[in-house]
């Protein structure tokens, strides 16, 4: 690269990214380069210099490549064939494997679960936004609760569907719980698909209410608090302050959160994992295309079914974004 | 200066590497044939097994002194593997999968040539052992299996006895009949399910052939012939396991059962039966004496079903051991797998079946062979094609899936009979076979 262009790109990029005092600063620096930086030249232009961006990078990117692009282009290039997933051959089949997902109407009815876990995600982020406002005022043992509230949330997938499945067994947690209130029941919660969806999803929530309200009450809390304060003079309630303060301001984040729940939703996969393996009705797509993969050894299958998931998931993104832009939110 | 001496250790290394791996590529492709003199055979074997349990108690490391005994040359060492299936599969992509290992179910069987070393002819080693026709592909054996194991059901026999049932039941209602009075007589659970672990539900599969004495059932479903038709093998084994559960035989929630917990229950007789291998003995005689009970109230059933006033019992084959194509001393592996199934006393240890033929009947089938059971080994001649089919119908003869549904149709929790769900299985069946056969 010459200086020229040197000088020149780095006028363009210094640009438009720094707020204007600094850039100011920065174009009296380029108009005199010699007289007020020459040390600062020199080490610019020394190469182990403009290669230490590229260093630092080296790492990240090295995995993120090995580990994120190259699985997926395989990924795609085994869904054009008929591989086993062991074999040394594989034939290619062209798009034969997206006929085969697009002609079987059974490989989509497994979508009807992830209703299930969409209607608990519209739940959790009720139920997160609630203790978000709610603890983003001024409470007692405030910061205990925002821990209860988020601890489930690090806990291994897991360990929470083996910790779940004890406590759905017969005359386990919840049996004996509702005993103790009076409530005697005799009801297998995984028995049948209905209860075992719903119990499923509710240990969903259990499980991913606190990401949502960690988001919730980062956003809430980046509300100066001279807003409140000027509600309140004017006589505004906590409600009023919900409505008119908090609810515009978190848009972005809840925008965010329900592509994460749609996104989430079509692509469960741990809990119902561990928990049933799919049985009684409870597979789902991502279930349903590990045990293709390695139950009947239809990797190449599984690989264009991996695809399909998802464009899916990335149409609906683009359409949501399309109906909800995301507009710029100006409070003051 | 020192930059560079490093740099050229390490191309040095890698060269060397390179040639030693084409040095080990020049050697693959060769029969792992018996060495003539075990005391001259040497070289370093790694072996890669499932049974991580014994590697870390050391029990395999006592085998390996053991075997040095013989061979003084060879150094055995171990590698558990406790996802073996998993982890195996994806690591035989590569050339290093130990030296011998245990033939992962997911390799098709027409691939064997591709991944191990041939034994020796079929003629020499049927003559020797059980089951290797399971690993012949074009008379030639790939593998020889650690022992074998006959299918029936473990019951608690104190159980069975306060419940008034102390003759094998003949036929499914017999059966049916029999755990009726178990529940009515002790309240005990008569029929374990484990449902939730899956895979005990899979060993059902291995009764096909007990049912009519025939070794070659499983090699006759090989075609679109509607397994689960009137008289099927697969047909009788399913309806029973669907009126077990129909008549409430079985535990309550199946969704939450635990194979750990399910040991405890049958020998403390919470539990009446479970269906498994016989390998299960051992395990369960032990839960017995942790119970502070006795082993000797474990027993043994055939299935319910007799053939000319005889019952029988299919034996099936456990893993295989075969030896890596790419393995650089093969006369010292195979010199392990022959000394490891016929002298090791492991399978005798384990209470399985020997897979040398000419090995007696282990004491845990002591029940089989004092009641003149019939063993019929199971013929593994069409298990490719029938594998084939099983995979291209994505129904699992093998896997827990198709059971847990017929368990769920029998329990009321999903919708359908019993026949419209064997007609449905027929014909993915009858379907897939048209295609995978083509």
């Amino acid at each position: 690269m010459t200086e020229t262009t040197y000088t020149a790109s780095r006028a363009t990029v210094a640009g438009p990214q720094r707020p204007p005092g600094k850039a100011r600063r920065t174009g009296r620096g380029a108009r005199h380069p010699e007289g007020r930086t020459p040390r600062g030249r020199s080490w610019r232009h020394s190469p182990l210099q403009r290669m230490t961006p590229w260093l630092f990078l080296a790492a990240p990117l090295a995995l993120l490549i090995t580990f994120t692009y190259v699985p997926v282009a395989s990924m795609v290039s085994y869904s054009f064939t008929d591989w086993d997933g062991v074999s040394p051959d594989r034939n290619a089949t062209g798009v034969d494997n997206y006929v085969q997902i697009f002609t079987r109407p059974e490989l989509f009815r497994v979508f009807f679960v992830s209703g299930y876990y969409l209607a608990a995600s519209v739940l959790q982020i009720a139920v997160a936004l609630y203790f978000a406002t709610v603890l983003s005022f001024d409470l007692r043992f405030r910061n205990f609760f925002k821990g209860i509230l988020f601890f489930p949330y690090l806990i291994n997938g897991v360990a929470i569907g083996f910790v779940f499945l004890y406590f759905f067994q017969d005359g386990g947690t919840l049996d004996s719980v509702l005993a103790r209130l009076g409530v005697g029941t005799d009801h297998a919660w995984l028995g049948d698909p209905t209860s075992a969806n719903v119990s499923l999803a509710g240990v969903s929530v259990w499980r991913f209410t606190g990401l949502n309200f960690v988001l919730f009450l980062g956003a809430i809390q980046s509300i100066p608090g001279e807003l409140y304060e000027a509600a309140e003079l004017d006589g505004a309630g906590k409600w009023q302050q919900f409505r008119h303060i908090i609810a515009p301001s978190i848009r972005p984040v809840l925008s965010l959160s329900i592509i994460l729940a749609i996104s989430g939703s079509l692509s469960v996969f741990e809990i119902p994992y561990i928990m049933t393996g799919g049985a009684t009705g409870t597979s789902t797509f991502v279930i349903q295309t590990v045990k293709l993969a390695f139950q009947f050894n239809k990797t190449g299958l599984a690989s264009a079914a991996a695809v399909v998931l998802l464009a899916i998931i990335l149409l609906i993104t683009w359409i949501q974004r399309r109906l909800v832009p995301d507009d710029k939110v100006d409070l003051v | 200066m020192g930059k560079t001496r490093t740099l050229t250790g390490v191309l040095l290394a890698v060269t060397t590497l390179t040639v030693a791996g084409c040095s080990g590529g020049g050697a693959a492709g060769g029969a792992a044939a018996a060495p003539a003199d075990p005391g001259a055979v040497s070289g370093e074997i790694k072996v890669l097994t499932h049974r991580t349990d014994l590697v870390q108690n050391g029990t395999m490391k006592r085998y390996a002194e053991e075997f040095n005994k013989t061979h003084p040359k060879v150094k055995v060492s171990f590698e558990g593997i406790t996802d073996y299936e998993g982890e195996v599969k994806i690591r035989m992509n590569t050339k290093a999968y130990g030296d011998v290992l245990m033939i992962p179910a997911v390799v098709a069987k027409n691939d064997y040539p591709k991944f191990f070393a041939p034994l020796g002819p079929k003629e020499e080693l049927s003559r020797l052992y059980r089951f290797s026709d399971k690993t012949e592909v074009a008379g030639k054996v790939y593998g020889i299996a650690q022992f074998g194991t006959a299918n029936g059901f473990v019951h608690n026999k104190a159980l069975w006895k306060r419940a008034g049932v102390t003759q094998w039941p003949r036929t499914p209602a017999e059966f049916t009949a029999a755990l009726e009075k178990v529940k009515d007589r002790t309240g005990a659970v008569p029929y374990y399910t484990n449902f939730k672990d899956g895979w005990p539900l899979v060993q059902w599969t291995s009764n096909v052939g007990s049912v009519t004495c025939d070794a070659k059932a499983t090699d006759k479903l090989s075609g679109p012939v509607s397994p689960w038709k009137e008289g099927g093998e697969l047909r009788t084994v399913d309806t029973l396991l669907h009126d077990i559960v129909k008549r409430g035989l079985s535990e309550k929630d199946p969704t939450t059962t635990n194979w750990e917990t399910s040991k405890g229950l049958l020998a403390k007789g919470d539990v009446g039966a479970m269906m498994l291998g016989s390998w299960a003995i051992t395990q369960m005689q032990g839960a017995a004496k942790d119970a502070g009970g006795s082993p000797d109230d474990i027993g043994f059933l055939p299935f319910p079903a007799q053939k000319d006033g005889k019952f029988c019992a299919t034996l099936v084959s456990d893993y295989q051991q075969a030896v890596s194509i790419h393995s650089g001393n093969k006369p010292a592996a195979r010199a392990w797998i022959d000394w490891f199934t016929g002298k090791s006393g492991y399978s005798d240890k384990e209470g399985a079946v020997p897979t040398l033929k000419a090995a007696p009947m282990p004491a845990t089938l002591k029940d089989f062979v004092d009641n003149d059971v019939t063993f019929v080994e199971r013929s593994e001649a069409q298990t490719g094609p029938v594998n084939a089919i099983d995979n291209a119908a994505e129904l699992g003869l093998n896997k827990p899936d198709y059971r847990q549904k017929l368990i769920d149709i029998a329990r009321g929790a999903q919708k359908g009979s019993l026949q419209d769900y064997f007609a449905d299985l027929d014909k993915r069946w009858d379907e897939a076979a048209k295609t995978a056969g083509s």
